[in-house]
Order: structure tokens, then sequence, then C-alpha cells
């Protein structure tokens, strides 16, 4: 009786051992075709080849390259090169409008994403302000653009301040929520209060006032895009220097020092609530820069301009690029903001395939195509804690309770 | 402000209040069973609602009714009411269960970071919207009715009619029957220990993959029922029918207390009537705002909830 | 009589149904080696939490210099010359040594975000102060060569040192070290013994978590033992060493090990 039991056991066991090689075997099938393409990517390495490349550069060698990339753009409307024109559409002005526009915002939410790490899903609302603040500014006081444009700058760092004082102290999903409420809340009262145009927007926004510069005269208007590019490529390099800049201060290692362990920055004496609030109001700027700038070559506005969708490419762009390295979003926007004009036939599934890539990029490669030095591990770091999504099922633990656990 | 179109139409607000917050209330247990066992917005789930709506729409499709049939009567209404709600909750689930294989599950494999996964989450919820809009265009779609709308009492001057009181109670039900799953099957253990502590929840013996896909399933077949209802009472859908709804539902979710079985629902029906009361007040085209304003209210001044944060017993 | 830095008077620290502290009182002198030792579980780190703001105190009081320490923030408390390291090491793992440091000596410039941006004066002076001040404590721990290489990829050893480095990068009066021997082999014990010294001798106060006997009993001015979150004894390290109450607390757990199957 003994014996046949125990043969049936284990025949069995043996079975249930044979079924679950099978699905491991089955398993592996899938996955190694996957991993040798993942492989093949990590080994080409685009990113690094990239940086290394530019590390290597002596000093004078890289201004030479800037300078030279710097004409580069500054002419770039006049052609309308072979391969990447964009059919269908003027090229010049697609290069004010969506790429141009799309990298200002994009460095705008770098600062708040990249740098400080919150996530903001609502920084159309920012864009929203400065471009309702040239609207209005514009058409019912008839103020210069130039004097519009520290105000539109201005409003959009205060609603910065007003949005992140409260929230900035919620945990990470909260926060991104939150400001998604936000967006809405801007989008909506927009919609809704006809004293500022409501559905219909408002048109007739003044364009900036001719300058003369020594190498053109400008003028701003409808169909011209170019002065408009040059303007928008200025303020990216300003942002990019102004930006740049705080990176390598005090201001800089302590928003790396925030994301890369809160609370032990708060304990070094790095007073973080400060200046997470400081992230979120440059980036607010920023974004109010971008719609100062939109309001007043696309002269009507309406508040579907500023949908929720946008937030998300903005996001995308930065994502994609590169969180946290200027030169990646730069390319993540542009990505962002030049496929669906090339590809117009591409134009009604473009959110189609930027969800898509999102997920993939997060499986893949969630440090992005350029990725920040320091980025590349801390978005795959396995040690931090976060509950059963992450590393080997940590135990959720966030704050205080992190300091509980071996008490000594 | 108009207090006294609040006040003449207090108790018919009330009533519509309950209804669309039981709506939202279902909706909001996927958020919350999911946020408390990976800590994770599901962002996606607006769109596993929506696809409940398209599945429930399908269904009476597939039954032979056209969505200009006359409403049936009789034993005819519940089986329609059943099979569609079968149809429904099987897609929304399964699609759940996809979702989370194929978003999800190799970011937690790769231990990424939590940012990664709310990208990710993101991404999916923007792709299942283009992919039906892709799939069934950009309109508004109808759904037949599938029985009169029966005016069948009127309470303080509140319109008691048939499709609210059966949303209604299909709510509380399958409330009910979710408590009982989470509070007293092996599986509904599980799920309450992860969500505590995922870590020790392993080392005795909890098969955490099979407690995060249950997670997603429950949540997913409680949305699709929630497509049903919401087929019910508005009648069509489109692509993006569930980012309104899906904001709402984790504004309730986190209204009630992230991880709150009974919060979920606590905090549908306060949303519901704070949204109908606010929309009375000010007018109908604030009342999304009403949502929007509640959120971010209560995320800033009580994150924890009004029951608190727990997927079963609070946590110190 | 030097006058008391730290202060602990009557703490209690509970979490939920759960005592962590119950009425701990000690008061640490400037200028001492301050050790407070006692079994796992014992509530050490605990007392490191609340006097360093992590936990506001369920009862009783923190005095820092004389001054209540309830209600700070973390970083007001650090900035009033409160500086810690941590049991399980806390760096910032993909900046480098030198920049970890760096984070610490922030803690003391004035420099604004809009002075950064702008390359104020104060921007450029308090760079190269800070870079100065970071080397020669990098130096002041042993590492100096380690400056340019990310924290994370450093040995453990050399973490620890750094850790003590950022800490001390903030010019606390009183740097709190918990367990800063920990997986050390003897003659880094012995180092790090030296280091301690040094470091008091340049002028901090400093109170010390830790296991190592050896280690406590030479370099301590004083210790205070903690067991089940209450004080049981305090005084020099010879009279601990000896105390009943003490050899009990740490045999009785042996003796458990040892019946244990």
């Amino acid at each position: 009786m003994v014996a046949t039991e125990e043969e049936a056991l284990s025949a069995d066991v043996s079975a249930r051992v044979r079924r679950l090689r099978a699905r491991a075997h089955r398993r592996e099938l899938v996955r190694l075709p996957l991993t040798a393409l993942g492989a093949g990517w990590r080994r080409a390495d685009p990113g690094g080849r990239t940086r290394r490349a530019w590390d290597g550069l002596p000093r004078p060698g890289r201004w030479a390259l800037a300078a030279a990339a710097v004409v580069g753009i500054y002419i770039l409307p006049n052609f309308h090169p072979p391969v990447i024109n964009t059919p269908g559409s003027d090229f010049a002005s697609v290069l004010f409008f969506p790429i141009g526009i799309y990298v200002l915002a994009a460095l705008g939410l770098n600062v708040v994403v990249g740098f400080a790490g919150l996530l903001d899903l609502g920084y159309v609302a920012f864009v929203a302000i400065g471009a309702y603040t040239m609207a209005l500014l514009g058409t019912r006081v008839h103020w210069n653009f130039w004097v519009i444009l520290p105000f539109g700058i201005l409003f959009a760092a205060v609603s910065g301040l007003l949005l992140g004082a409260p929230t900035l102290r919620l945990r990470g999903d909260y926060l991104a929520i939150v400001t998604l409420g936000f967006g809405e809340i801007i989008h909506n009262t927009a919609n809704n209060l006809n004293s500022i145009g409501g559905p219909r927007g408002i048109s007739n926004i003044p364009h900036p006032p001719s300058i003369n510069t020594p190498f053109a005269h400008l003028r701003y208007v409808i169909l011209d895009p170019k002065p408009y590019y040059w303007l928008v490529v200025t303020f990216i390099i300003l942002v990019v220097l102004a930006v740049r800049r705080l990176e390598r201060s005090r201001v800089g290692r302590a928003w790396t020092a925030i994301r890369e362990d809160e609370d032990a920055a708060e304990l070094m004496g790095v007073p973080t609530f400060k200046f997470k609030l400081w992230a979120f109001a440059i980036g607010a700027s920023v974004g109010g820069l971008a719609g100062v700038l939109f309001a007043s070559k696309v002269i009507s506005i309406t508040p579907d301009n500023f949908v929720f969708e946008f937030s998300i490419l903005f996001l995308a762009a930065v994502v994609l690029g590169g969180s946290g390295n200027q030169a990646g979003v730069i390319l993540g926007a542009v990505v962002v903001g030049y496929l669906p004009e090339r590809f117009r036939s591409f134009e009604s599934t473009r959110y189609l395939w930027f969800g898509a890539v999102l997920v993939v990029m997060m499986i893949f490669r969630p440090q992005g195509l350029l990725p920040a030095k320091r980025r590349e591990a801390e978005m795959r770091d396995t040690t931090k804690p976060g509950g059963a999504m992450t590393g080997s099922l940590g135990a959720e633990v966030y704050g205080e309770d992190e300091f509980e656990a071996e008490d000594a | 402000m108009h207090f006294a179109g609040l006040y003449h139409q207090f108790f018919s607000l009330t009533f519509d209040g309950v209804n669309i917050g039981a709506i939202y209330g279902l909706i909001a247990l996927g958020y919350t069973l999911v946020y408390g066992v990976l800590r994770l917005i599901n962002f996606a789930h607006s769109e596993i609602f929506m696809i409940g709506t398209f599945f429930a729409l399908f269904a009476t499709r597939w039954m032979g009714i056209p969505a200009t049939a006359a409403p049936h009567t009789g034993i005819a209404v519940a089986l329609i009411f059943v099979g569609a709600g079968l149809v429904a909750a099987a897609a929304s689930g399964t699609a759940a269960v996809v979702l989370e294989r194929i978003a999800y599950r190799p970011l937690r494999r790769r231990g990424a970071s939590r940012l990664a996964a709310l990208i990710s989450a993101i991404g999916a919820s923007l792709f299942l919207q283009e992919l039906f809009a892709y799939w069934q265009g950009r309109d508004f779609i109808p759904f037949p009715r599938i029985a009169r709308k029966a005016h069948l009492a009127t309470v303080l001057r509140a319109d008691v009619r048939s499709d609210k009181v059966i949303i209604i109670v299909t709510a509380v039900v399958m409330m009910i029957l979710l408590d009982r799953f989470v509070g007293l099957t092996r599986l509904g253990r599980g799920i309450r220990a992860v969500a505590q502590d995922a870590e020790t929840a392993a080392l005795m013996g909890v098969d955490i993959d099979r407690v995060v896909t249950t997670t997603f399933l429950i949540g997913g077949l409680m949305a699709g029922v929630a497509g049903l209802l919401f087929m019910l009472y508005y009648e069509n859908t489109v692509f993006n029918v569930g980012f309104l709804p899906g904001i709402k539902a984790f504004t309730a979710a986190v209204l009630g207390g992230i991880g709150n079985i009974r919060g979920a629902l606590l905090g549908g029906i306060l949303l519901g009537l704070l949204e109908n009361y606010g929309g009375a007040l000010f007018g109908a085209q604030w009342k999304d705002i009403c949502a929007f304003v509640v959120l971010v209210a209560v995320l800033m001044f009580r994150p924890t909830g009004l029951l608190g944060e727990s997927l079963g017993r609070a946590r110190v | 009589m030097p006058d008391t830095l730290l202060e602990l008077d009557h703490l209690t620290m509970a979490f939920g149904g759960v005592v962590a502290l119950n009425d701990v009182s000690l008061a640490v002198p400037e200028g001492a080696i301050f050790a407070l030792i006692g079994p796992n579980g014992a509530g050490k780190t605990t007392v490191f939490n609340v006097v360093t703001g992590v936990y506001q105190p369920t009862d009783g009081e923190v005095r820092f210099e004389g001054r209540n320490l309830a209600g700070l923030k973390r970083h007001q408390i650090t900035a009033l010359g409160l500086a810690r390291t941590f049991q399980n090491i806390r760096l910032f793992a993909q900046m480098t040594a030198l920049e970890n440091v760096l984070v610490g000596t922030d803690t003391r410039h004035r420099t604004s975000v809009p002075g950064a941006m702008l390359h104020f004066a104060t921007h450029g002076r308090e760079e190269r102060e800070g870079r100065e001040r970071a080397m020669q404590l990098l130096e002041l721990v042993g590492i100096p060569h380690r400056a340019e290489e990310v924290s994370r990829s450093l040995p453990y050893g050399d973490q620890r040192r750094l850790e003590i480095a950022r800490a001390l990068a903030t010019e606390p009066k009183l740097l709190l070290l918990d367990e800063p021997a920990a997986g050390f082999n003897p003659a880094e014990k012995a180092a790090l013994a030296e280091l301690i010294g040094r470091i008091r001798d340049t002028g901090y106060t400093i109170l010390l978590i830790e296991h190592d006997m050896g280690l406590v009993m030479r370099i301590s001015d004083w210790i205070a033992v903690l067991d089940f979150g209450e004080k049981i004894a305090e005084g020099l390290p010879s009279q601990v060493q000896n105390d009943e109450r003490v050899i009990n607390a740490y045999l009785g757990v042996a003796d458990e090990q040892q019946t244990a199957p």
C-alpha cells in the first residue's frame, strides 16, 4: 500500500516538475529574443557614446562645437532641408511651434520633474496662464509685448507658488494627481468664464513690436514665423544657461540630494521644502514664458489649446529625452514636436504611439534617450522602498517609517 | 449662487448624487485596491471602465438589440442586464489583468521607481484611449434602452426612477460581495497581507503575483459593472468617456481613504452629492470643477481621507 | 564644569502601542565622548531620531544648548548644530564623495537661488570655500583620494568615513554617530577610535551608539545604557562595565540564544 502511494506521489511530483520545466522553457523562448534586442541596444548605447564623445573634447573644442550648433540653429529656417522637411506645413513655422515652444516647455518641466524629482501632470496650466496674460493684457489694456512678458512670467510663477506651497509636502503620486487637478481646474475655468472669452477664447492678440538687430530688421507678423523662431531660440538659450548655472551650484546639489534621499538631505541641513518650491516656481515661470510667446504668435487662443494631453506631451518629451539632462530634454521635445509634423498621416494616431512609447521606455530604458549621468542608475534603483512595486517586494516604507526598521 | 435652487431640489439632487456616486464608488474600488497593494495609481483604470462601457454595448449588439430598439419588459430585462453585465465585467477584468502583465509587471520585476510606474500607467491609459478611438471612432455611440425608465415614486420631490434604483442596488450588492471576499477568503486575506507588508507576506508564503493579478481582476470586474450601470444611465459612450469619471473616482477613493474599501463607496457617494449640490449652487458648467476642487482640497488638508488609509486595518 | 550641550528630560516615545523610549533622561556635556549602548531593540537609534527631529516626542523634552527642540524642522535642528550619521549608511549614492560633503557645507552658505543663477559674488566665494573645506574634511577622515568617485562605488569603510565627513561639514557642535564601527575589522576600528578622538580634540562633542564594547570602553568619557527603552545604568566606563544590571541585560539575551534549538 505504502509503496504504491509513494510511487503515485512521486509520479505526481515528477509530472508537476515536468510541467514547471516546460513552462519555464516556454518563458525563456519569449524572453530570449527580447533580451537580445535589449542587450544589443544597451551595447550600442547611443546616449552613453554621445556623452563620452562630448566629455572627450577639450574645452575650446566644446565651445567651438556649441557655437557652430547655435549658428546652425539660427539659420535653420532659411532652408528647406530635404529629408527633415515637413510636408504639409511650413518648416519654419513648425520650428517655432510646436518644436520651439515644446522645447521651452519641456525645459521648464525638466526643472520640476528632472531636477527636483516632482511629478507634475498639469504643467500646461502654467503655459495657459502665460498665454491668457498675454491675451488679456494685450487686447484689453493694449500693453507692449515686452511689458506684458514679465507679467506673464510673474503670474505663472505666483500660481506655481500658490499650487506648490500647500501640496509639495505630499508624497509623489499624490502630488501628481493634485497637479492634474489643478491643470483641469485652470482649463475648466477658462472654458466657463465668459469674461475671459469662454470656449471661444480671445483673438486679436498683438504681435511684438518690430526690432532692429545688427543682422536684420525683424517684423513680427502672422505670416512670417522666422522672427518668432529666433525669439524663442534666444529664450531657450537663456533658459538653458540659467538652469545650467543652477545645476552646478548649491541649488543643483540640493535638488539631487532631495531626489536621492529626501530625508537624509533634510537631516544634512537642506531646507527641502524651500528648494522644491523654487523648482516649482522656476518651472512655472518658464511655462508662462512659453505661453506668452505662443499667444503672441498665434494671436488667437482658446481653452482647447491647453488641454490635459499637452501636459502629457511635455512629460513625454522630458521622460523620453532623458529627464535631468537638458540636452536630452531638448532632443525629446524635438522628437515629440517634430515627428507628427513630419509624418502627417501619423497625426491621428500620434497619441497612440506616445502612449505605447511611454510604456516601452519605462520598461526598457526609463532613464530616457540621453540620460543625465546620475539618472541612469537612479531610475533603475532597486534599493528604494516602495511596497510590492519595487525591488524584491520591499515592504512599504516612506518617510519616517524607514527609521523604524532595525532599531539599535 | 443659486441657494433657492439648491433648497428646492435638495432631495432630488441628493438622490441623483447617490446614484452617480454609486458608480464612482465602484470605479473607485479599482483605484483603491491597486493602490493599497502596489502603491501605484493605476492611471489606466479609467480606460478599464471605458472598456466596460463599450463591451456592455457590444453585448447588446450580440444579443441582437440595436441602439434604437424599444425597451424590453419582464424577464428579458433581467437576462439582458445580467448578460451585458457579465460581458462587461469579463472584458474589463481581462483588460485589467492584461494591463498589469504588460505595463506594470515588467517594471516590478526590474525594481523600477514609482515615477517610472506612474509614467507607464499614463502611457497605458493614453494608448488604450487612442486604441478605442482608432477602432470605434471619436463620436458618441448610443446604447439601447434596455428597460423603461419607470417613475416609481416621488419622495420629497425626488424622482425615484427604476434605473437609478437598479444602479444603487447593484453597486451596494457588489460592494458587499467584495467586502466579504476581502474579509473572509484566503485570497482576500492575501490581498490584505500584501497591502500591509509585502515582504513579510511573501515570506509567509503568499504568492505576490497571484495577489496582484487578483487585485487587478477584481478592480476590473467592478469597473466593468460600473460601465454597464453607466450605460444604463447615460445611454451612450465615447473613447474618452473614462477620463472624467476616472479622476472623480480616484478623488472618491482618496476622499474615503485610499486602500479602504468602504471608504471607496463612501467617498463616491459623497463626491456625487458634492458635485450635484455644487452644480445647483454655481451652475451646471461648474459641476466638474467641484470634483477637482474637492480633490485638491482633500489632498491638501486630509490626505489620509475620511476613514483613514487601510486595506483591512490601520497601519501605524 | 562643562556646559550641558544636549539634554533629554524624561523623554518618552511611543508608536501606537509600542513604547520605544520610556522616561529617558540624560545629559551630554560639552566636549565629551558620550556613548549610548544597550542590546538590540533598546531604543538607541530612536533617541537619535527624536533628537534630530525625525519624530516628535510623545512626552518629555529634548533641549540643545538649553533650547527646546520641539516643533523644529529637521533642517533647522541641523542648522542649530546637530549632525548625524546613519546605522544603515545613507549617502547620496550617485553623487561623488566630494559632492556629498558639499551638501553638508552648503548648510552654512547663504547664496540664494537667484544668487546662484546670476552668479552673485557670494556664490563664487562660497563655492570655493566649500570645496576647500570639503577637501580638508575628506583629508581629516582619511579619504581625500576618493573625492571624485561616486559614493556608491566606494568600499564600505570609506563610505562610513564619508558619512562622518559629510556630517562634520555642517559645522555641528554635537556629532551623533550611529554604529560607526559596524562591519569594521580590528585595525579599522582602531583607526576609527583614533579619528573620533581627533574629532573631539578639535572641539566637537560626540554622542555615540556602538556595539563594540572594546571600542566603547576605550574612547568614551561617559556611558549610558538602555534596555527596552529605559535607561538602566549610567557612569564611567569602568563603572558601567561592572554594573550587574548591564551585564544581565546583555547576558540575558545570550542565555536565550543558548537554549534555543
